[in-house]
């Protein structure tokens, strides 16, 4: 769908400022205490309305999104006295819920510790947002960086409300975890002799952005997988259950996380693991589509892990902050929503608005940078408005050849070329319009710097887990946390496979559970974890059609009669 | 907004999913075309931004039997557009350790001893959604060109169409997969730098460092973060 005529006269204006944005350079950063005004007025994160406090469970008190908030108080899906925990399907080391990156480095580690290691993967192996990551993954490496500047830059980017436990962690096991994907085979962006050819991101002081072209997460993601696969046989022992979720974790009578009952999505049936350790995996929760916004995630990202782990007890943090991204296309209506990498940005393209005018730094820290874009539409008018009703500020992609040299973009950002030329888009020669989308999970699962929780037994890597990134993550950072906490969970979870000695299996959680929101007075609320969103028409209470699981039409409930999925 | 309503905003198209008639508004993608028809999704639908594969498609339409392929969260639905999807297809299974490899064609050839009976028919290329000259990377391969499999077969996203239509049943995708692990671990020249990073962390070398930040009180934590040095673009 190209540009209707009247978005092509705004890109006239745009372009007819270029060459003066050029030579004027950049606005400054915005100050700190002008920065804290701008969020608080325009940031999602801070509409009161849109959150509410939860009645039960370890987080009670504390204020989370409607939509995560439906989830975490659900009820279950299994009925305590109807399963028989003595039947058990699969008996292993460590059960890994999810196969991202962070499910399949725990998946390796584990093994290479000695445990016999079962996935439960809801999709494939590796559809997951780990596939979809395209700029890159952080590491201090260069001879002027070092592990505490990145330190420096988590915190800050966290506005200092990080685990600093975490933190360190993540930038220390930072290069070696660089190492590691390199000694499997990724094929990391390369000078000719050998050092990494590194980006700045935003709120980075010093470049070190590693990246495969513009299909970092691809390239992780599959090479885990096929070194997944070469360890399933001749002795080696990672096996996987793909379209399995699960769906309730299993405890022993000592109050150890013991295992979990998974779901066949295609034939219904339930099986039982019982694992000595369970590492929990399962990424975000874009497709719950908070405050109706549309989403980068992929198809299973519903909150399912934080929904687990909230049911045996296990305390989660900040999650009343989610990550928008400040560039989803909003332009065509067949890709709203979906994620133009930040490096575009980074290579040096600017936002202007409909006028084509400098507005925000490019690289502001993300929450600060969609406010400013949320400003500039909601308050001043600014924004363009396409034909389905969205709105959507010029990110003005042709300037990166200008500044780079004709081909940079081709080079850098095939992926992105490719996605909008299907669309008749050439986004070499003509800006993109964008606007802020749901895109990360700042919160999480509380973890400690080894990827234990305070549930014996339950670990948790990758976005599943919070109190690393604090409030807001950079770029860069989480397919990093993936490898740093995916390898310390694995490794956590062998050792404590050689520890543990498992008593009998119970699911007297659930049913505590399920009294405690009947006393709280939740029983209408959804059951959870939701599995997948539905989006098939005939489950949506309104006629009509709005794709990718729009405001007007999103209704995650709307299939409460049909309890299996 | 009612159904008739839309239909009158928007043009209805016909389409024909696994052959049966459907109608859907102008301006989805075949995935959400699927799901406007009432599908609700469990294979075939992955990372929904044209990345992990899972959705691939071939499609037609009635007044052209010619077969095309795509992604279907990546492909506009148009008039007439014939679809089925493939959300999964057999291939050989063979087990390597990359640890014990070394990069040459004996050793692919030993693990995929069928890639020599490639004769050249490019279905592959025709069937591969990204567009990729897949044929041209297989020939490469024979011939021990790493570099140029990896260059080639870089934006491959595993969706197995090239499989699926290859009549000596190889896999190219898996071979370029192994291919591109080869080149990574043993081609690539190696970082000096990270190297070194990654003993000197082992060594404790920041360990000072970070102990100064940690034990720096917050207001001062903030005012050393707003003053850092920023590296120049
Ligand atoms: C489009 C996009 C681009 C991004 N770009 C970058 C980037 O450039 N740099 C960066 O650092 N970060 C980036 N991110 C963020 C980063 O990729 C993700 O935060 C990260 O990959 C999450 O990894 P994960 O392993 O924790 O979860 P995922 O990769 O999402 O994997 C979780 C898996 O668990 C499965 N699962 C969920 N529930 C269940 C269940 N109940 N049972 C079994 N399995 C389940 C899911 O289906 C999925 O396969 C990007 C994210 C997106 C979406």
């Amino acid at each position: 769908m190209p540009y209707p005529a009247y978005m092509e006269e705004s890109i006239r204006k745009v372009e007819a400022t270029r060459a003066e944005r050029l030579k004027k350079g950049l606005l400054p950063r915005i100050p700190e205490a002008e920065r804290e005004a701008l969020v608080n007025k325009f940031h999602p994160d801070y509409k009161k309305e849109e959150m509410r406090e939860l009645k039960v469970g370890p987080n009670k008190g504390e204020r989370t999104p409607h939509e995560v908030a439906d989830l975490l108080e659900g009820s279950s899906r299994v009925d305590p006295d109807k399963i028989e925990l003595d039947k058990i399907d699969h008996d292993v080391d460590v059960l890994v819920i999810g196969c991202g990156g962070a499910g399949g480095a725990a998946a390796l580690l584990a093994e290479e510790n000695g445990a016999s290691v079962l996935i439960s993967s809801k999709l494939r192996l590796g559809d997951a947002n780990t596939i979809g990551a395209q700029a890159g993954t952080q590491a201090a490496d260069r001879p002027n960086d070092s592990p505490a500047i990145h330190y420096l830059d988590i915190m800050g980017g966290g506005h200092f409300t990080n685990d600093p436990d975490l933190a360190e962690a993540l930038a220390k096991d930072a290069p070696d975890a660089i190492r590691w994907l390199e000694s499997l085979g990724v094929e990391w962006d390369k000078e000719p002799d050998g050092s990494y050819h590194e980006l700045s991101g935003g709120g980075c002081a010093v470049r070190r952005m590693h990246s495969c072209r513009d299909y970092t997460g691809l390239e992780e993601m599959r090479t885990i997988r096929d070194e997944m696969r070469q360890r399933n046989m001749h002795g080696r022992k990672i096996d996987w259950l793909e379209f399995e979720p699960v769906i309730e974790l299993l405890m022993d009578d000592k109050g150890q996380v013991a295992g979990a009952i998974l779901m066949n999505l295609e034939t219904k049936q339930m099986s039982v693991v019982r694992a000595r350790a369970v590492v929990m995996a399962t990424g975000g929760v874009g497709r719950t589509h908070i405050q109706g916004f549309p989403t980068t995630n992929h198809y299973g990202a519903t909150a399912d892990g934080l929904v687990l782990a909230y049911r045996v007890s296990c305390p989660l943090v900040h999650m009343d902050t989610m990550q928008y991204h400040p560039t989803g296309a909003a332009f065509p209506p067949q890709i709203l929503g979906l994620l133009i990498t930040e490096k575009v940005r980074t290579l040096g393209a600017e936002l202007v608005n409909c006028d084509g005018e400098q507005f925000v730094h490019p690289l502001e820290a993300r929450d600060t940078e969609a406010s400013a874009e949320i400003r500039e539409c909601k308050e001043r008018g600014k924004g363009v408005t396409t034909p389905t009703g969205e709105v959507g500020l010029w990110e003005d992609s042709p300037m990166v050849d200008i500044i780079r040299g004709e081909g940079t973009i081709a080079r850098e950002l095939p992926a992105m070329v490719r996605q909008f030329a299907r669309f008749d888009i050439d986004m070499i020669h003509k800006p993109m319009l964008v606007y802020p989308t749901l895109h990360y999970q700042n919160g999480g699962i509380k973890i400690k710097a080894d990827a234990s929780t305070s549930v014996p037994g339950l670990f948790a890597a990758g976005e599943c887990e919070g109190g690393v990134h604090g409030r807001n993550r950079l770029i860069g950072n989480s397919t990093l946390d993936l490898f740093v906490f995916g390898r310390r969970a694995g490794r956590a979870a062998a050792k404590w496979v050689k520890e543990v000695k498992l008593g009998k299996l119970t699911l007297d959680h659930v049913r505590k559970w399920q009294r405690e929101i009947k006393e709280a007075g939740l029983e209408d609320m959804p059951i959870s974890p939701m599995l997948l969103p539905n989006y098939a028409r005939g489950n949506r209470p309104v006629p009509g059609f709005v794709p990718l699981g729009e405001a007007s039409e999103y209704t995650p409930f709307g299939d409460r009669a049909v309890r299996w999925i | 907004m009612a159904e008739a309503e839309v239909a009158e905003k928007v043009r209805m198209l016909d389409i024909y999913i696994m052959e049966k008639h459907y109608q859907v508004p102008e301006g989805l993608t075949i995935q959400t075309a699927l799901e406007y028809c009432g599908y609700r999704l469990i294979r075939g639908c992955g990372c929904r931004g044209g990345s992990c594969g899972a959705c691939a498609t071939v499609y037609n339409f009635t007044h052209d039997p010619t077969l095309r392929y795509g992604l279907a969260c990546q492909t506009a639905v148009e008039l007439d557009m014939c679809v089925v999807q493939i959300p999964c297809f057999p291939t050989a299974k063979p087990i390597y350790d990359i640890k014990k490899l070394r990069p040459t064609v004996d050793q692919v050839l030993g693990i995929y001893p069928d890639l020599a009976t490639c004769f050249g028919c490019n279905n592959c290329t025709q069937s591969c959604p990204q567009d990729i000259e897949v044929m041209d990377f297989m020939s490469a391969a024979l011939r021990g060109d790493f570099p140029a499999v990896t260059a080639e077969s870089f934006e491959c996203v595993m969706c197995g169409m090239c499989a699926a239509r290859c009549p000596q049943g190889l896999s190219p995708y898996n071979i370029a997969m192994l291919i591109r692990r080869l080149h990574g671990r043993y081609l690539l020249p190696k970082s000096k730098h990270l190297e070194e990073k990654v003993k000197e962390i082992e060594e404790g070398k920041y360990d000072a460092e970070y102990e100064k930040l940690r034990s720096t009180p917050m207001e001062e934590l903030r005012h050393i973060y707003d003053e850092r040095w920023i590296e120049p673009k």
